[in-house]
């Protein structure tokens, strides 16, 4: 039990020291490459909490798909290894205050407002079940998603057209 | 085992980092990848309560995967608006276009 701590807190501090690069880190494709090793964090957590298809679909999706795609348009839109001398606007420190704020009543919301709930010491298998509720009881949602990404990937096509 | 309330300040650390390159980047893509970031939060916190709630019926599990879902299309056409703005305006720092803003 304690190992599962220890290896939680060094997921933890992993993740959290990434996303910490993604958003003050200067050189943007630096921020994108730490994306990647947030993500690859937020997988293992996935797995340590008992969620294996999900940190499979995290790594598919977010590394293999979305950074990539990032990484693309950062290449099409400015200069590689650039390090521009102003990264934030001018709305710092409200906005520093706003997140301290949304961060502190997280924390306070989540310390004091749920009862500690332990679940069933171990889960089943998660994949097949998850393939039966998404083709049974939430078969209407998956449909629309599945148009969802349809209509996204036609919006993109239009918009990312020359004319 | 560990306690659920340390799972859902991580995703409550990494939602407001999130908010604050959000709020805070010029870069456009990197406003992108800040939401990226509160959407895994999100996520996180979802798929902790589907493990810790008694007698789960992965509610939160299937939820994530819907999410995971809209990010994947908000990412495709926000990184073709991004691209769109470039080719207009040769540039993606947000405080420079003052398209559509007040």
């Amino acid at each position: 039990m304690t190992l599962k701590l220890g290896i939680f807190y060094f997921l933890a501090a992993f993740t959290v020291w990434a996303a910490a690069v993604v958003v003050l880190g200067k050189n943007i494709v630096r921020a994108a490459v730490a994306l990647i090793f947030g993500f690859c964090g937020m997988a293992a957590l996935y797995v340590l909490l008992d969620a294996e298809f999900l940190a499979a679909v995290q790594v598919l999706i977010y590394v293999g798909g979305i950074t990539i795609l990032l990484l693309f348009a950062i290449m099409l839109t400015s200069r590689i290894g650039a390090t521009t001398a102003r990264v934030v606007n001018d709305q710092v420190i409200l906005s520093a205050m706003a997140a301290v704020g949304l961060l502190v009543g997280l924390i306070y919301a989540s310390t004091s407002g749920i009862p500690a709930m332990s679940g069933p010491p171990r889960l089943p298998e998660t994949t097949p079940f998850l393939g039966r509720a998404l083709l049974t009881t939430y078969a209407l949602p998956f449909e629309a998603v599945s148009v969802l990404l349809l209509a996204a990937m036609v919006g993109a096509i239009i918009l990312a057209r020359k004319e | 085992m560990i306690p659920l309330s340390h799972y859902l300040i991580l995703g409550g650390i990494i939602f407001s980092l999130g908010v604050f390159g959000a709020l805070t980047r010029r870069n456009a893509i990197a406003i992108l990848m800040s939401i990226e970031l509160m959407l895994n939060g999100v996520n996180l916190n979802f798929i902790a309560f589907a493990r810790y709630l008694p007698q789960t019926m992965l509610q939160g599990q299937v939820f994530a995967i819907f999410v995971i879902t809209v990010a994947a299309a908000e990412a495709v056409v926000g990184l073709a608006i991004v691209l769109g703005l470039y080719r207009n305006f040769k540039t993606v720092n947000v405080d420079e276009i003052n398209l559509m803003k007040w």
